[in-house]
């Protein structure tokens, strides 16, 4: 604490963030009223059993923690992240044993008449520990030793997640590949990240006897045309190799590990099966509200796919498509605007620490965030398959809503401390 | 890798934000502005047209007695998941079904739907919805809908009337979106030719439904509602009292009655036996009935006034000596001698009695083929001819202004055209070598041409009328401005001047009135009937009776044609018949010692025999069972000789 204007709580926090973040929080507000709005039933704002009242309550208690988080000190968090990230795996394990069962996945604890989401709290768990562990060894992740550190403090939440299990929120996890990445992962992680998605969707598009061959011709040519580094030549031809098993790993891995609903929830996401009464009726539901918005909307409470509740969970997951009904096209236009800026502005401030730590919680929060607002969205429009994560800010939940505005105001708190070091 | 190329990193990162916004935002382009595809499915989700329906028109004989009414039945429907626990069995005993049939009904609207509304038993009847409503408060869930059903106070008229029956796909397909699934339409009879006046307009209300199928209020506050509007009521030119006498006279006969104000064209009676009570087309037992009638070996649903194809016979020939008369080749004096038969070519037509030289009303009154035959010939050899070809056609053509050979155009479907061929028929058939002797028979209506019974009623009408008719029709009126088609209005002349009817209506009153005419059995006191007495020939067993005829002479009101199947002389049956029918409208009442007649003449049983059962005998099974059979004859042997 060289600088003594630091000490003044408020100075330098970052107000167009926390601006864009309130309009958000009243963005989900308003559109959960319109959710849960029905022509005969209690209108009233503040009627605190609603769940609209209940974000309400919710809201403001996140501004609240919010700023209190901006009252503490900015090292607390790096000192006390191996501390966080403990209590919040213990969490995870307690909710194994204790937790409630809601729909399928083990992942609430009750405490009192509150109900806790501790996979929600392993996020910005993971992130400061990351942080820490980036800011205080520093390595560059060339060598191998690094790369599995790295990978143990990602995956043990990971997989205490993927136990509930809760596969939603463990697919969050993999964003932390991004801040790595920034902080020096080979970007051929990123691709062979890539090349498996893309080859786990034409594996289920494309029959294996053409699929096959394509891969051995393009392995061919990199292993043709690198004949003379020999270094690179075998990589590429354990990359076909590894290509060809991947395939077979993915169909077995498919048949066999992946429980029947989420098999069919990725069939209806490819087109290979159309089910408008099961599985896909949720996205076929939430897309006619979105598509009937049009370009402006059908007015606030006017949608009657939202009226007459023909979109399920949607003032949780399918919130978005409360707004792509009543506030259409321009609405969507707005929110996704939103987050984008809100996220590459974030991306600008990390970039602006001093401290590695301060910097690598930032790219963590981010992407975070990306990973939320692309998995949820997309799901709503139908080119993502059904996983239910919360949209960041907007959905329903005290859970979700707080563990986003602890994350992004722990970072605004290291901002507003940018000069000093951490 | 140095700190400069990390830091560019971070426009990766933020490109790869950008980027997956960008391919959001296009998708949601695509689903909300480019396509309206989900923006119709929006629609048809949540709103669905409510239809109210309007009561059926009613309708009325001439003197506007109920022959149709709507009566009020009552639906139970139950939404399942209101329904509370409740006492199965005292609802199944105020409505009087076993509790399995309510189970069976209960449980099949809980598959159907939870929360929309089922039908759990069709159709209560007045008294079991009275007991019902007062304890309806104990079954929540439970509720009455009412409907209307058709009701017919006389019984009467079925053939007429009709009956109406849940559309088909078909007709649902083709009605243009007006027809649902589960509406009634008319299918046979007046229900079905007014259908579009009966069912008035239904109305609708444009209801939003949420997820549940619960519906949640009106459309645009109902400003695209419409109410319903009942159907018209019909007048029915038909007098329910002639038409009970008909029917009552006919029960256990074939045949059928047709009746006619000739001054307007309107049909009083429309009988046609066997008949069925219009009551047994309504309600739950609708099928079953049916099916029943069907199978009735005399073909209960033809209706033979417009349906039955006989031949005219005797009814025909005042139509030769009109058109004789017509064209000159006759005048009313002209005799001919008639010895009992008439030779045309190798043909020879039979009289049934011997009468010498014989003259227009003679000839009528006796019924005379000779006569007829005389004339026909004359006609077809007038010198004005090029040939016989030619002459028939021209023949043809002044029959066919009397309504014979086509549809007269009732207003009742499935009316079928007589049958009268042209020229070029008979020179197909016997190559150019034909002429006057070849179609002889039709001189005396028999032979190739048919006619309805209907339009055998109308030849009288137009000769009551002396040279036209009007179009015969069942329904005088529509609705409460009482609306009459402009086609009721039009005079249809037949070409035949007024003066040449008077001797032709001679003879016709001396059949019925004079000593030696063919009805002077059916003579009504105080009427003078004109009449013509038919014993028409039937290839498939006994002779039809028939009589034609109108009354009274002067002014007449009524012009009749009665056909009783199998029943032999037109003067045994059918003229009595006639005569009954026409005193009773006439006078209202049918006097002295022929009231006595009336109740012989409905007691009289005159039906073809039963068809033969047929039996198919088991050929193939029969070899193979032999020994099994005769081993079986034997213990049935030992068995009755142990018995004894």
């Amino acid at each position: 604490m060289s600088n003594p204007q630091s000490n003044r709580f408020f100075f330098k926090v970052d107000w167009i963030t926390i601006l864009i973040y309130m309009l958000l929080c009243a963005v989900g507000f308003v559109n959960i009223y319109a959710s849960i709005f029905t022509a005969n039933g209690d209108t009233s704002v503040f009627n605190f059993t609603t769940n609209s009242g209940k974000q309400l309550i919710f809201i403001i208690s996140a501004l609240v923690l919010g700023f209190s988080i901006l009252l503490l000190d900015g090292k607390f968090f790096s000192i006390f992240s191996p501390v966080i990230y403990g209590l919040t795996l213990l969490l995870l394990i307690a909710v194994l044993l204790v937790g409630r069962n809601v729909g399928g996945n083990q992942a609430w604890i009750a405490i009192g008449g509150f109900r806790l989401q501790p996979s929600e709290l392993a996020k910005f768990g993971t992130a400061l520990l990351l942080a820490r562990y980036i800011s205080t060894f520093n390595p560059k992740f060339r060598d191998i030793k690094s790369i599995l550190f790295a990978a143990l403090i990602i995956g043990m939440p990971l997989v205490l997640i993927l136990l509930q299990p809760d596969a939603g929120s463990a697919l969050v996890f993999l964003s932390f590949m991004f801040p790595l990445y920034r902080e020096g992962l080979s970007g051929y992680f990123l691709l062979i990240f890539l090349g498996m998605i893309v080859l786990f969707v034409a594996d289920f598009l494309v029959p294996l006897k053409i699929l096959i061959p394509v891969i051995l011709l393009i392995g061919s040519f990199f292993i043709y045309s690198n004949r003379r580094k020999q270094k690179i030549m075998f990589s590429a031809i354990i990359a076909t190799i590894l290509a060809i098993s991947y395939l077979f790993v993915v169909k077995f891995a498919y048949e066999k590990v992946l429980k029947q609903h989420q098999r069919t929830r990725i069939e209806i996401i490819l087109g290979l099966k159309t089910d408008p009464k099961g599985v896909g009726y949720n996205v076929i539901q939430s897309k006619i509200a979105i598509g009937s918005g049009q370009l402006t909307g059908r007015g606030f409470l006017q949608g009657t796919q939202t009226k007459y509740g023909y979109v399920p969970e949607q003032s949780t997951d399918f919130i978005f498509s409360t707004i792509g009904e009543e506030w259409g096209f321009t609405g969507c236009f707005v929110v996704i605007g939103l987050f984008i800026f809100l996220m590459v502005r974030l991306i600008n401030m990390a970039e602006r620490q001093r401290s590695s730590f301060s910097r690598v919680y930032g790219y963590c929060v981010a992407c975070i965030l990306f990973f939320h607002v692309f998995i949820n969205i997309g799901m709503s429009i139908g080119i993502v398959p059904v996983i239910g994560i919360p949209l960041p800010f907007i959905s329903y939940g005290g859970s979700s809503l707080w563990s986003f505005t602890v994350l992004l105001f722990i970072f605004l708190k290291l901002d507003s401390n940018r000069m000093g070091f951490i | 890798m140095d700190n400069y190329n990390l830091f560019n990193r971070k426009y990766v990162v933020q490109g790869l934000f950008i980027l997956t916004g960008l391919i959001l935002l296009g998708t949601l382009f695509y689903i909300q502005v480019y396509s309206d595809q989900y923006f119709r499915t929006a629609k048809s989700n949540v709103l669905r047209p409510i239809y109210t329906f309007p009561a059926r028109g009613v309708i009325l004989d001439r003197n506007e007695k109920v022959l149709v009414q709507n009566e009020p039945v009552y639906d139970l429907m139950a939404i399942p998941n209101d329904v509370k626990p409740f006492d199965t069995l005292e609802l199944c005993r105020i409505i009087d079904v076993d509790t399995a049939r309510f189970g069976k009904n209960f449980r099949k609207a809980r598959r159907l739907s939870r929360f929309q509304p089922s039908i759990i038993e069709k159709q209560l009847s007045v008294q079991i919805y009275q007991s019902l409503s007062e304890q309806l408060s104990r079954f929540p869930g439970f509720f009455v809908q009412s409907r209307t059903i058709r009701q017919y106070p006389d019984s009467i008229a079925s053939h007429f009337l009709g009956y109406i029956k849940e559309v088909t796909q078909k007709e649902i397909d083709n009605s243009q979106g007006y027809y649902r699934p589960g509406d009634y339409i008319g299918r046979q009879g007046v229900e079905r030719a007014y259908e579009k006046v009966l069912r008035g307009e239904r109305g609708v209300v444009n209801m939003l439904y949420d997820v549940h199928n619960v519906p949640k209020g009106s459309y645009a506050e109902g400003r695209f509602d419409t109410a319903a509007i009942s159907g018209e009521q019909l007048i029915s030119s038909l007098d329910s009292r002639i038409q009970k006498l008909g029917e009552e006279l006919m029960q256990n006969k074939i045949g059928s009655i047709v009746a006619i104000e000739p001054a307007t064209g309107e049909i009083l009676a429309f009988v046609s036996s066997p008949n069925y009570n219009p009551n047994l087309m309504v309600g739950r037992q609708q099928g079953n009935n049916y099916m029943d009638l069907l199978k009735n070996p005399n073909r209960v649903f033809n209706i033979r006034p417009i349906q039955g194809y006989y031949s005219p016979g005797s009814a025909f020939k005042p139509l030769d000596a009109l058109i004789g008369l017509q064209e000159g080749v006759i005048d009313e004096n002209t005799t001919f001698f008639c010895p009992g038969y008439f030779k045309a070519g190798n043909h020879t037509v039979k009289c049934e009695h011997r009468d010498g030289n014989v003259a227009v009303r003679m000839g009528l009154a006796r019924s005379c083929n000779t006569y007829a035959c005389y004339v026909f010939q004359k006609l077809l050899t007038q010198r004005k001819y090029k040939n016989q070809k030619i002459a028939y056609d021209d023949w043809r053509s002044k029959v066919k202004l009397w309504g014979l050979g086509d549809s007269l155009g009732v207003d009742l479907p499935n009316e079928r055209t007589g049958r009268l061929y042209d020229a070029a028929y008979y020179s197909r058939k016997y190559s150019k070598y034909w002429g006057y002797s070849t179609v002889i028979s039709l001189a005396i209506g028999q032979g190739e041409m048919d006619a309805t019974p209907l339009q055998m009623a109308n030849i009288m009408a137009v000769i009551a009328n002396r040279g036209y008719y009007i179009k015969p029709h069942l329904v005088k009126s529509i609705g409460k401005n009482h609306l009459i088609k402009k086609e009721y209005l039009k005079k249809n002349y037949v070409g035949v001047d007024a003066q040449h009817f008077t001797p032709v209506i001679d003879g016709m009153q001396d059949a019925v009135n004079a000593p030696w005419g063919t009805a002077i059995l059916s003579r009504i006191p105080d009427v003078v009937m004109c009449g013509k007495t038919g014993t028409v020939q039937n290839p498939r067993g006994k002779n039809h009776s028939v009589f034609i005829g109108f009354a009274p002479r002067d002014n007449p009101k009524i012009a009749i044609a009665v056909i009783v199947e199998n029943a032999g002389y037109g003067s045994t049956y059918a003229a009595p018949i006639a005569s009954y029918l026409t005193e009773k409208y006439l006078k209202d009442s049918i006097g002295g010692y022929r009231k006595a007649q009336v109740e012989w003449m409905k007691k009289q049983v005159v039906l073809p025999p039963p068809p033969k059962v047929k039996v198919k005998p088991d050929v193939k099974n029969t070899d193979s069972l032999k020994s099994d059979s005769a081993a079986r004859l034997k213990i049935n042997k030992s068995t009755i000789t142990t018995k004894q």
